[in-house]
């Protein structure tokens, strides 16, 4: 009689036990969602000590949020309520409008030049006031497409001042914040985006919600 | 050689299970991989808004999370169904905010309490009463860093 091999071990459980490990997985996790739109508080001032910025009306490109999620635009002396899917061109419009004169003149603009609306991109201020009963939807919109607008402003510019990169505004700050990206890449990359930053500023300001 | 004779002839031969396992090892394997360990359980509604202009949080900061929505379904008889804020596990009110900042300074190292983010997470159907009273009592304790964890997608059709 031949010798006998080893006996196999049954593997028939072992599925079962890699079903057990599979389920308490997918219980216990979460895909996790670590992206979203940052933004920067205001200090906390009291009302007592607040100055008053003056700013001129045209420069100010006014939202107002409403209950029932209606957008009010005031800008250039006019109000309309607008719709949502016209905010980003109308944001883009306004602050590359580039009406000012003088020394207000805008030279990176390459708007209508109507004296009515924004000067230049340093002055032009985006402002958005909310209802306690708007929705989050609707106010993570506006916040979004008023990001959009200065980012195809900014990424227009970084594309003009430095074409060598090949990339925009938003894939630069993507590569300057991958781990991956070697030191040195990320300085000269800083120093750019800064750049940019400095030519074309997100002046946004929030008011505090109405009704109390 | 009757000895090697098969014993049936007809009948389908049964599947075999052997790669069974492997297969199952690589979803878990997926699922390790792709996912965290939640770090609350939630006792609201948590469906976040998407948005396409975002950027992710750095993860070698430290970041603090806020929830706010509708208490779920085995919560509404204790907590009703109006907007809530979640701190770590418990379901607080706003002016707890503040103290939560604190606590969670605390727990870091004295040379990252500048680069504290709080990411909000709040609920797509939550109206901005509630968030704005966060925010204010965030201005107050001087965490300015925010972010509105968002998923990707188009923001209009929200």
């Amino acid at each position: 009689m031949a010798k006998r091999s080893a006996p196999e071990v049954n593997a028939g459980s072992m599925a079962d036990i890699a079903f057990l490990l599979l389920i308490f997985f997918l219980v216990t996790t979460d895909i996790a969602t670590d992206s979203g739109l940052s933004r920067k508080l205001p200090p906390w001032e009291p009302d007592a000590e607040q100055e008053k910025v003056q700013i001129k009306e045209k420069n100010i490109f006014a939202l107002t949020l409403n209950s029932n999620n209606q957008i009010l635009l005031t800008s250039a002396g006019d109000s309309e309520v607008i719709a949502i899917k016209d905010l980003r061109a109308r944001a883009f419009e306004f602050l590359d409008n580039g009406g000012g004169q003088g020394e207000d003149a805008c030279k990176r603009c390459k708007g209508n030049r109507d004296p009515k609306s924004s000067d230049n991109l340093k002055k032009a201020v985006i402002s958005l006031a909310n209802d306690r009963l708007t929705d989050y939807k609707t106010y993570i919109t506006v916040q979004n497409e008023i990001i959009a607008a200065y980012n195809d402003i900014r990424n227009r510019e970084f594309k003009k001042d430095y074409p060598k990169l090949e990339m925009n505004f938003v894939e630069a700050t993507e590569m300057y914040q991958d781990p991956v990206t070697d030191v040195k890449v990320k300085e000269s990359l800083k120093e750019k985006l800064e750049a940019i930053k400095e030519v074309v500023p997100q002046l946004f300001s929030e008011a505090e919600a109405k009704r109390d | 050689m009757s000895k090697f004779k098969k014993k049936k002839d007809g009948g389908l031969p049964p599947i075999s299970t052997a790669s069974l396992p492997d297969i199952v090892f690589m979803l878990l394997f997926f699922f390790m991989v792709a996912t965290v360990i939640k770090e609350d359980n939630l006792k609201i509604q948590n469906q976040l808004p998407k948005a396409n202009q975002i950027e992710k949080l750095d993860k070698k900061k430290p970041i603090s999370y806020i929830y706010i929505g509708k208490p779920s379904a085995n919560y509404i008889d204790t907590y009703g169904t109006e907007d809530r804020i979640q701190l770590n596990d418990k379901l607080q009110s706003v002016e707890q905010v503040q103290a939560f900042i604190a606590a969670e300074r605390a727990a870091l190292a004295e040379e990252l309490v500048p680069t504290l983010t709080v990411s909000l997470k709040v609920d797509r159907d939550a109206k901005m009463g509630v968030l704005t009273d966060v925010k204010q009592e965030l201005r107050k304790t001087n965490a300015l860093k925010i972010n509105y964890t968002t998923k990707k997608g188009d923001a209009v059709s929200n």
